[in-house]
Parts: structure tokens; C-alpha cells; sequence
């Protein structure tokens, strides 16, 4: 199946990607190469096979309930682009 | 010293031949000579890893130490390290310093290794040529026109290059062992859970798996033992007794089947390469070996199957760029979800964006079925191709890539091209499989040849003593690269 340029705006919205739209027709072509790659699997009949979510058939372990982790807040927003007060800085979303 | 084993550089530390100290100043040297041309490195702390081989150094006076200490490695740009950057290759996160260290990290650290720095490879590991990174494409040191494959590019290149002695990388579809391959060393991807992905910066979760790349099967060995072990941190590390991934070193061949997958030796594979990897069998059976052929009648359908399930896991684990918490925030935007969508455009290059959109799409609404559980069946099928070989050989061998280095900017206009290189590697991603490619001989312009070596789950030990016996009877493997001569 092939895309479109309306299918391109759709995913970037959903991916949050901004494509501006002099790279429109670029970004579509590489991605039908893509989905040409992945139509290939389309043709094989997969009745009755199990999907194989993860490569080893483990359980997952689980933990008590119990803080495990020291506040380290300044330490980890020192990566953030913008804080003040702790707090993580964005653009105004309630007017 | 410079192209001694780890054995070798362990024993000349211990006999107080030399120190850490100027072991470590004279990789630093080389480094600082060469990387201009090669860029291997994206982050080099002089001082730090001074810092570290001193400690190392005065450990060695008073403490018992391992077969590490003193030793410098090189670590992937993907493994989190604290006080020094982590890029992953990206724009995204060219200045984020992570606060801890990931597991891999902490691990040399604690044998006494020393962080060189950090190798360059393809942006959030996204490639197979090394030539995506935001910090400039990585040079083959066998031809610079060339690539080092990808996407450890960077580790390979330290490496073959003698700029460190052993490094880190990380291995999703082929990234290990395609640029081992490619760029004339050794490395290792083991089965899926035996290193910790805690502090790994993540592309594919179910598919990643960390590993060693040196000069050496006999080194490998010595550096997985260190890597590998349980990780409460990571939710798939797995819970087992240690083993000792050097104990197979000195078995001999007698005995072991070698399967050989048709679908490894049909059209599409280079003549030389096709050539020296009979010739690493004929090797193989000299030593004692039998061979047996297989059928990995899917291999040709693990390329989609990847694709879908890779680019879906990408999509969702790349969703924490946002440009709020960490990484790159756009200069310029209207609101929230503008300054998301600018921040990620900016921050992300065109392949990630790309795989970023394709793993969106199969993942979107409707389409589920014909893509993610489609892929995931087809993951089982090449899963069972595996489990039905292994029925009548002990390891399976065949060429790591289909060609050797090519032109940088050759697979740049076509992504399946690119994809291409990985066709004998990635389904044993898919399968959770160990797998390994060693040096096996030059094509006829010189450019290094990889054997690929798969071994059923956890025979680590095993693919690492048959890989040592063929290197104790030939000399690929200690072959410097024409233009980085010692």
C-alpha cells in the first residue's frame, strides 16, 4: 500500500514531527521505499502461528511496592531546557 | 603495545612493565594523531581518563585486582556515562550529560577499567554506515573513502585503528558485527538478556542487546565476562550463575557441525566474500570440523518483519524527546504541541525521522494487524528456522554482510539499500540468538571480509572457542589497517 502526502501530515502529527512542506514529497518517497520493503510480508500466510512478542519466553519478575530511588530533582533538571522553582518549564496551555 | 592482546597488555601491568598511567597516555597520543581523520571519537576527557588510570594504578599497589585494570576502553555514545556526554549520534542529545552511569559502565568501572571515551556511530544507532551522526560521518581506516559499517561504527574504528584496545557497542539488527565486519575485527552480539540494557540508550527493546568488539575472540571473552550478568534495573535481564565465557578457549574443533544456511550463499553475496568465507570453512574443517547444510528458509522475510517491529519499538521509545525534560528545544514555536513537532524536527535527522514515521504508521489505528502482528508472526517463523538448524549442527556460520565497505554516500539515497547490508544479521536479533563476526580474509581492493558465526541460546563460551581456534591458525585478525599503520 502507498502513502500519500495527506497520510505524511497525519503521521507527523501523530509522531510530533513538523515536516515543512518543501520536504513534503521527499519524506514520502522514502517512506513508500520503506513500505514497499514491508509489503513484502503481506503475501505469507501466517494462519495458526503464534506472535512472538520478545526473543525468550520469560516471565516478568516483579518487586515489593517500596521506594527504591533518592530524590535527585536538581541533578536531573539540569538537563531540562527550561525550570524554574522544580518545575519543568512549557508554553501556556490554558489560556 | 599498541596491538598487544588484552592478555598481553594485562600481563605487561601486572609484571609493572608499564603503568595505566602510560598505557593510557599512549592510546590518548594515538587518538589525538589520528581521530581528525577517522573521527571515531565524538567525546575524548583527557583528564578523566588520566584521572581513572591513576586510581587504577594505586588499586593495583594494595588490592587484588582483575585482568582489567588499567586497561582502557572505549565506550558506544549510546551507554549513559555520569560527567561525560552521551550523544547518541544525534543533535537531540548533543549536550546531555547523564546523571548516572548505565550497567555496562559501572561494570569496567568497577574492574578497573579506564573510560577513553566515547565512540561515534549512527544517530540513536539507526544505520549501517556510520554516517548519520550529527558529529559527522566515521572513516574506514582500510579505504577513508569508505564507511566502517554501522551503526558502532565508531567502536569498530577505535579498534582497527588501534586507538583503543577494546570497545564497547550495541547490536539491535547487525550493529555489532556488520561494522566488525566492515572494519576488520572482532565482535560479539550475545543472546538477548545477558547484558544489562539499564543506561543504553533505547532503539529496539525487544531486539537490543549490548556486547563487546575488540581485536580478539581470546579478548572478547575477557570483556563479556566482565559485561555480562544480572541487572535487577533492567525488566529482561536474565537471572543466571555466572560463567566463565573463556572456559571453551582451549577445546579443540574435533567434532564440532557447522551448519551452513543456503540462503547465506545465494546471489546478492559478494564473489569475494562468498570466497573467503568458504575458505574460513575449509579452515574450520582442516581444525576438525564437520559441516552440514541448513535451510533458514526465512531469511529473506526477517527484513520486513524487522522493519516493522524495530521502527514500531523506535516510535514509542523515542517518544520521550520532547524537549521538555532533556535534549533539544526549538528556538522558535507557537504552543505546546508546536514546540514538540519543532524540537523533534530539529533534533531528529531525516533516518530517524523516517523510522520514527514508519513505526507511527504500523502502530496507528487499523493497522495493527496487517503490520505489527503480521511482523510478529513472521518473528516466530524465523525464530523456528533457528530452532530446526540447530536440530543438526552446533554453530552456524556463512558471511556477516553481503559485501564489503562501499563509498561514503553510496546506500545514502535509498534507505532499503541500506537496510540491505543487515539481511544475515537481523534475524538473529529477531530470534534472540548470539551472534559474532570475525576477521576472515580481504576482497580483492583490500578491504576486510567478516565471517558471521550463530550459535544456539547462550553458547557464548562455545562460537568464542571455535572463533579462537581458527585465529590461533590464521593471522585476519591481527592485520593492521593500510592507512593507520603503528
Amino acid at each position: 500500500m502507498s502513502l500519500s502526502l495527506d497520510d505524511v501530515q497525519r503521521i507527523a502529527l501523530l509522531a510530533r514531527i513538523a515536516i515543512d512542506p518543501g520536504e513534503e514529497q521527499t519524506v514520502l518517497d522514502g517512506l513508500n521505499r520503506v513500505m514497499e520493503l514491508i509489503g513484502e510480508m503481506q503475501a505469507v500466510d501466517t494462519t495458526g502461528i503464534e506472535p512472538m512478542s520478545h526473543a525468550l519466553d520469560v516471565t516478568q519478575r516483579l518487586r515489593e511496592d517500596v521506594v527504591s530511588e533518592v530524590d535527585q530533582r536538581a541533578r536531573y533538571q539540569a538537563n531540562a531546557p527550561a525550570v524554574e522553582n522544580g518545575l519543568y518549564l512549557v508554553p501556556k496551555v490554558i489560556e | 603495545m599498541l596491538n598487544s592482546s588484552l592478555s598481553e597488555l594485562s600481563a605487561a601491568l601486572a609484571g609493572g612493565k608499564l603503568s595505566s598511567v602510560e598505557l593510557t597516555q599512549m592510546f590518548l597520543a594515538r587518538i589525538a594523531r589520528l581521530n581528525g581523520a577517522l573521527n571515531a571519537f565524538i567525546t575524548v576527557d583527557e583528564e578523566r581518563s588520566l584521572e581513572c588510570a591513576r586510581r587504577a594504578d594505586a588499586a593495583r599497589l594494595h588490592d587484588a585486582v582483575g585482568p582489567l585494570n588499567g586497561i582502557p576502553i572505549a565506550h558506544k555514545d549510546i551507554f549513559c556515562t555520569s560527567g561525560v556526554r552521551t550523544t547518541c549520534g544525534s543533535r537531540m542529545l548533543a549536550n546531555f550529560t547523564s546523571p548516572y552511569d548505565a550497567h555496562v559502565v559501572e561494570r569496567f568501572a568497577a574492574a578497573g577499567a579506564v573510560l577513553l571515551g566515547k565512540t561515534n556511530m549512527d544517530e540513536f544507532a539507526m544505520g549501517s554506515s556510520s554516517e548519520t551522526s550529527w558529529f559527522g560521518p566515521v572513516r574506514n581506516p582500510w579505504d577513508t573513502t569508505r564507511v566502517p559499517g554501522g551503526s558502532s561504527g565508531g567502536s569498530a574504528v577505535a579498534v582497527a585503528a588501534r586507538l583503543a584496545p577494546a570497545a564497547t557497542g550495541t547490536d539491535t539488527g547487525g550493529s555489532i558485527r556488520q561494522p566488525a565486519a566492515m572494519s576488520g575485527i572482532s565482535g560479539l552480539k550475545p543472546t538477548y538478556g545477558v547484558v544489562s540494557r539499564y543506561g543504553m540508550v533505547a532503539f529496539a527493546s525487544s531486539l537490543d542487546q549490548a556486547g563487546p568488539m575488540a581485536k580478539s575472540a581470546a579478548d572478547l571473552a575477557l570483556l563479556l565476562n566482565v559485561m555480562a550478568g544480572f541487572d535487577e534495573r533492567d525488566s529482561t535481564s536474565l537471572e543466571r550463575e555466572p560463567e566463565d565465557y573463556a572456559r571453551d578457549l582451549d577445546k579443540p574443533l574435533a567434532g564440532l557441525r557447522i551448519g551452513l544456511p543456503r540462503e547465506y550463499f545465494s546471489e546478492g553475496v559478494d564473489t569475494d566474500v562468498a570466497a573467503r568465507v568458504c575458505e574460513a570453512i575449509r579452515e574450520f574443517e582442516t581444525l576438525g570440523a564437520s559441516t552440514v547444510e541448513v535451510n533458514l528458509p526465512n531469511t529473506r522475510l526477517s527484513l520486513p518483519s524487522y522493519y516493522v517491529l524495530a521502527l514500531a519499538e523506535a516510535s514509542s521509545n523515542l517518544s520521550r524527546f520532547d524537549g521538555v525534560r532533556y535534549g533539544h528545544r526549538a528556538a522558535q514555536y507557537r504552543d505546546l504541541l508546536d514546540m514538540y513537532c519543532r524540537s523533534r524536527a530539529e533534533g531528529f535527522g531525516a533516518e530517524v525521522k523516517r523510522r520514527i514515521l514508519i513505526g507511527t504508521y504500523v502502530l496507528s489505528a487499523g493497522y495493527y494487524d496487517a503490520y505489527y502482528l503480521q511482523a510478529q508472526k513472521l518473528r516466530r517463523l524465523v525464530a523456528r528456522d533457528f530452532a530446526a538448524a540447530f536440530g543438526g549442527c552446533d554453530l552456524i556460520m556463512g558471511p556477516t554482510a553481503p559485501g564489503t565497505a562501499f563509498p561514503h554516500g553510496a546506500n545514502t539515497d535509498d534507505p532499503v539499500q541500506m537496510y540491505l547490508n543487515d539481511i544475515f544479521t537481523i534475524a538473529v536479533n529477531l530470534a534472540g540468538l548470539p551472534g559474532m563476526s570475525i576477521p576472515c580474509g580481504f576482497d580483492s581492493r583490500g578491504l576486510p571480509v567478516g565471517l558471521q558465526i550463530i550459535g544456539n541460546y547462550f553458547s557464548e563460551a562455545r562460537m568464542l572457542g571455535a572463533a579462537h581456534r581458527y585465529q590461533l591458525a590464521t593471522d585476519w585478525h591481527a592485520r593492521v589497517p593500510t592507512e593507520t599503520p603503528l
